[in-house]
């Protein structure tokens, strides 16, 4: 039962993609979620009301369905527009584009609470010193905020990544070859369904509990008081 | 953009609303009911009671709601013994299948939001229970269960969302939920765009009438929490 009959170079080819995946859309998550926040946050109405409409909108609506409106959807749109602009030639959305702007595109909805929340909770008169002291906004960004920022919505990130990365999973739907779609396939060839799902389910466990514990010892890094415990 | 094909076969799309609102009802009284002794095991003094519970909870939250579907639907087939006991009769089912699914997965959640509630009971309630002259299992029913119910409301209200959103892979094993008539649909007239659209406007619906039930719930069953108005 437990014969992998030669496919477990595949599966960890597609655990690979997995991981490439979920990295890449957390990269797009931190920056759309940043962003996000200090829209939410800003004094400018245009900003605050269209970070709400992203973050009301994209938590409303089940990821599946947000990822086959953008690859599937994407895909019609884009030939549409081509064709118009006379281009002839079909135009084919990667999957593994289409999975990472939608993964990237609905974590960073959700970071952008995460983030919310870490920003109110670094003291004005901080920023204000910092302003005071002739720094620049983006210096005062990456020196005063950010690094205190991230102490306060790192719980919330570490939540935000396990979830992410188990989310990965739906882009097998869209034919990415990521771990399920692998295991898919040598589930068909094989007859082994519960071999390889179960395989698949023991590497997605060991992702998260890595995660976890680099995580934990991130965590630490930023909050010096718990530092050496 | 044309919508009058989504709008021809909007019935599909019925269909589908009650499909997932059945199976994601069901699954959450079903997983409640699991959650609850599920989460007294993981509190509890004694290992052996503790571990099994710990250890449920942590793979069910530690891998992908998909890949325990599949593992269910699929994989269960695989099994000689399984497949020619009288359980076939809903394995073979997609639909008993997916409510399995569902069920086992919020039932670890769910455990664990009512983990951290029970954990902040005030003590003195529970001391005055027992200086009552309450047992322990009158205490869990009346004191401790009743209590930290209604602390779990905020945190249960975004499980149930998850678990709604979450419900979409159902679709995806041949089931006709709101995703399932949405394949359907764009399957046919090849409209990805329309035929996603409207799934995504009866999931928000949906997902706003959550969201209200539950603030409705709160106002009722946790206005003594609150901090008072000016």
């Amino acid at each position: 039962m437990f014969n992998l009959e030669g496919y477990l170079p595949t599966i960890l080819e597609g655990s690979l993609v997995t991981l490439q995946i979920a990295l890449l859309s957390l990269l797009l998550a931190l920056v759309l979620g940043i962003l996000g926040a200090l829209g939410k946050l800003s004094r400018n109405i245009v900003a605050r009301k269209s970070a709400e409409l992203y973050t009301t909108l994209i938590r409303s609506v089940p990821d599946l369905i947000l990822m086959l409106l953008i690859y599937f959807g994407g895909q019609v749109i884009v030939n549409d527009l081509a064709y118009k602009l006379g281009y002839d030639d079909y135009i084919e959305i990667s999957p593994f584009a289409a999975g990472v702007i939608t993964i990237g595109f609905i974590f960073g909805a959700y970071l952008t609470e995460t983030f919310r929340g870490g920003i109110l909770a670094v003291p004005q008169g901080q920023l204000e010193a910092g302003r005071a002291f002739g720094m620049s906004p983006i210096k005062v960004f990456r020196r005063i905020l950010f690094p205190q920022m991230m102490r306060h919505a790192l719980p919330g990130l570490t939540n935000n990544w396990l979830v992410l990365l188990k989310t990965t999973a739906l882009v097998s739907i869209i034919g990415l070859d990521d771990l399920v779609r692998k295991a898919n396939m040598a589930a068909g060839v094989t007859q082994k369904p519960f071999t390889f799902y179960l395989l698949v389910g023991v590497i997605f466990l060991l992702f998260t509990s890595v995660s976890t514990l680099l995580l934990k010892r991130l965590e630490d890094h930023y909050n010096p008081e718990r530092r050496g415990h | 953009m044309d919508f009058a094909p989504v709008i021809e076969h909007i019935d599909f799309y019925w269909q589908g609303l009650f499909t997932t609102v059945q199976l994601v009802l069901a699954s959450l009284v079903l997983g409640l009911m699991f959650a609850i002794p599920l989460a007294l095991m993981r509190g509890s003094q004694h290992a052996y009671l503790r571990f099994p519970a710990w250890f449920y909870i942590y793979i069910m939250r530690g891998t992908p709601l998909l890949v325990q579907l599949y593992i269910i639907y699929y994989g269960l087939g695989q099994i000689e013994s399984i497949k020619t006991s009288f359980l076939w009769v809903f394995f073979k089912e997609a639909y008993w299948c997916a409510l399995l699914a569902f069920t086992l997965n919020t039932a670890a959640y769910t455990a664990e939001i009512l983990r951290g509630a029970i954990d902040t009971t005030p003590k003195g309630e529970l001391e005055a229970a027992k200086a009552f002259g309450m047992s322990q299992s009158k205490i869990i029913r009346r004191i401790l269960l009743p209590s930290a119910f209604r602390r779990a409301l905020p945190a249960y209200s975004n499980e149930v969302i998850f678990l709604l959103h979450g419900s979409a892979v159902a679709g995806v094993i041949t089931l006709v939920d709101i995703t399932g008539a949405a394949r359907i649909v764009n399957a046919r007239f090849y409209n990805p765009f329309e035929a996603f659209i409207v799934a995504a406007l009866f999931y928000m619906a949906l997902t706003f009438i959550f969201i209200w039930l539950f603030r409705r719930l709160e106002k009722r069953y946790l206005s003594h929490l609150q901090k008072p108005s000016q």
